[in-house]
């Protein structure tokens, strides 16, 4: 994972505010027909900051994220992003909010109809619009060497595994530079050791271009390492903020049991 | 029995509304942005070349079976030379269009309703989304062109073919030369015979195109819904290619044959 650095030649953002709030969701409320996913959300994030967002299964975790970058669009609620309101945008405007995101589904969401260097060449030819292809192979391969692929370049994504279709889509999200990234449960259904390098990677691209990330995760080690705060969540409302080891000795018992397998 | 008619009308009624939307997503975006010629290609290749073989099978067949059950009773009318005429003015006005739009919707719709519904279990056209490239311009937009020109194309193939089966099955019993019967079956026809023909084609080729991409698109987040995804898109793009076609020849009724 060391050469995780090398990911993007140019520092995403090489001079930044580190209290800026990029963003900001306040009593963020989202119903699915008679059930309320969220109830009140409140949460800040700050340039160069990694937010893990712990919850059982169904809490609305994900459904957060997805406000986030308008794939869904909150009942109620406070949701800016940048200083914009997400719900206000227009079509062009989200897209250009889009290019700035970054977004790790949770199964990698490879385009299976394409190889792992077409997958690579999709954001830069169609959201930074490169023609050059030289710059473009030099681009692939820069991103493939930082999560360690490179020989997979010509691979189909059914010829990939769990971990290896996850560093692919992550690669594939870090290509454009994106100054937030948002992960959905990024080691789910991967073995301790390509969680461990997950999330390490993690934690590295943000040490390095002080990318502001939103990770949501069970994976108490992965939260452990990629972590400066961690918010617990429980039916749909956000019960406990704080560090990971001032969490880990929590009175609230909910936010305890998170923490039961890892001590 | 009335609550359970009006959320079915209520749902009826929002489909309509959503394809409606989906449409004019698909208008907007063919003159916006720039148009993705290597998928366009791509999708030409899969959904006209891939194609042929089976619209031509079905073609042969129809050819040679519409003469095996014409024949007893042109024979018995003493119109046996009518034959080929008969078959030329059935399979291009009427059968070799809807025989292969028909054939298409089975394989294209579905196959189209298949792919994008895996592709949005599997999040990936949320994955394309969310990374500010366009979903529709990419998956939706090339997918209904290359339809709308590779079905007019595959008629015209599956006719040549149809009218060629059709030359066997008369040789099976009578001895007629290849370039006497094509002779015979384009003497009868007229522009008027070709190009209503092949002007419905093309909505056929759109209606099969734009149901499969609507169905698979908005195809719900489970794994049963890729397979409700491409059957719901078999049959409704078969249901169009009736409605286009009984429409089509009133339209053609009014302007040629009154």
């Amino acid at each position: 994972m060391d050469t995780a650095a090398n990911i993007v030649e140019q520092p995403a953002n090489p001079v930044y505010d580190k209290d800026e709030v990029v963003i900001h969701i306040k009593g963020l409320k989202k119903s699915f027909g008679s059930k309320h996913v969220l109830k009140n959300i409140n949460l800040d994030l700050k340039r160069g900051e990694n937010v893990v967002v712990l919850g059982k299964s169904g809490q609305g975790k994900s459904v957060t994220i997805q406000c986030i970058v308008g794939l869904l669009k909150p009942d109620e609620g406070e949701l800016t992003v940048f200083g914009e309101d997400v719900a206000l945008m227009s079509d062009d405007e989200l897209k250009q909010l889009r290019n700035k995101i970054g977004f790790l589904f949770q199964g990698g969401a490879l385009y299976d109809s394409m190889t792992v260097r077409e997958n690579l060449e999709f954001p830069l030819t169609r959201v930074l619009k490169l023609r050059d292809q030289n710059e473009i192979n030099k681009r692939v391969e820069e991103v493939l060497d930082g999560v360690g692929l490179l020989d997979a370049i010509d691979k189909m994504p059914s010829d990939l595994s769990g971990g290896m279709r996850k560093r692919v889509g992550l690669a594939r999200t870090l290509i454009v530079n994106p100054e937030i990234m948002l992960y959905d449960e990024p080691t789910t259904g991967l073995d301790p050791i390509t969680s461990r390098e997950i999330s390490e990677l993690i934690l590295n691209m943000q040490k390095k271009y002080k990318i502001s990330s939103v990770i949501i995760t069970h994976d108490m080690e992965c939260a452990r390492i990629t972590s400066d705060r961690v918010v617990v969540m429980n039916e749909g409302e956000y019960i406990a903020e704080g560090s990971f080891d001032e969490l880990k000795t929590s009175d609230n018992e909910i936010v305890r049991s998170f923490f039961k397998e890892q001590s | 029995m009335t609550e359970e008619v009006i959320p079915a009308w209520k749902r009826w009624l929002e489909g309509i509304g959503e394809q409606c939307v989906f449409f004019m997503r698909f208008v907007r975006n063919i003159f916006t942005g720039g148009f993705e010629w290597s998928e366009f290609v791509r999708q030409c290749y899969e959904i006209g070349y891939r194609s042929i073989m089976l619209v031509g099978i079905t073609s042969f067949i129809m050819g040679v079976v519409l003469i095996l059950q014409l024949r007893p009773t042109m024979v018995e009318f003493g119109a046996e030379s009518m034959l080929p005429r008969t078959l030329s003015i059935a399979l291009i006005r009427e059968i070799g269009p809807v025989i292969t739009a028909i054939i298409c919707a089975g394989k294209i719709s579905s196959s189209i309703g298949a792919e994008l519904g895996s592709m949005k279990v599997t999040e990936q056209i949320d994955a394309m989304e969310v990374s500010g490239a366009n979903p529709i311009q990419y998956l939706v937009v090339t997918r209904i062109i290359a339809a709308s020109i590779m079905i007019p194309l595959l008629t015209l193939i599956g006719d040549v073919i149809g009218l060629f089966g059709g030359f066997i099955a008369v040789n099976l019993t009578d001895d007629i030369s290849l370039s006497l019967y094509f002779t015979k079956c384009m003497a009868i026809l007229e522009f008027s015979d070709f190009l209503p023909a092949f002007i419905k084609t093309i909505f056929f080729g759109f209606a099969i195109g734009f149901i499969g991409c609507y169905k698979g698109y908005n195809s719900n987040k489970g794994t049963e819904s890729v397979g409700v995804a491409a059957n719901s898109a078999v049959v409704t793009a078969s249901l169009w290619i009736f409605v286009i076609d009984a429409i089509a020849v009133q339209i053609t009724n009014l302007l040629y044959y009154q």
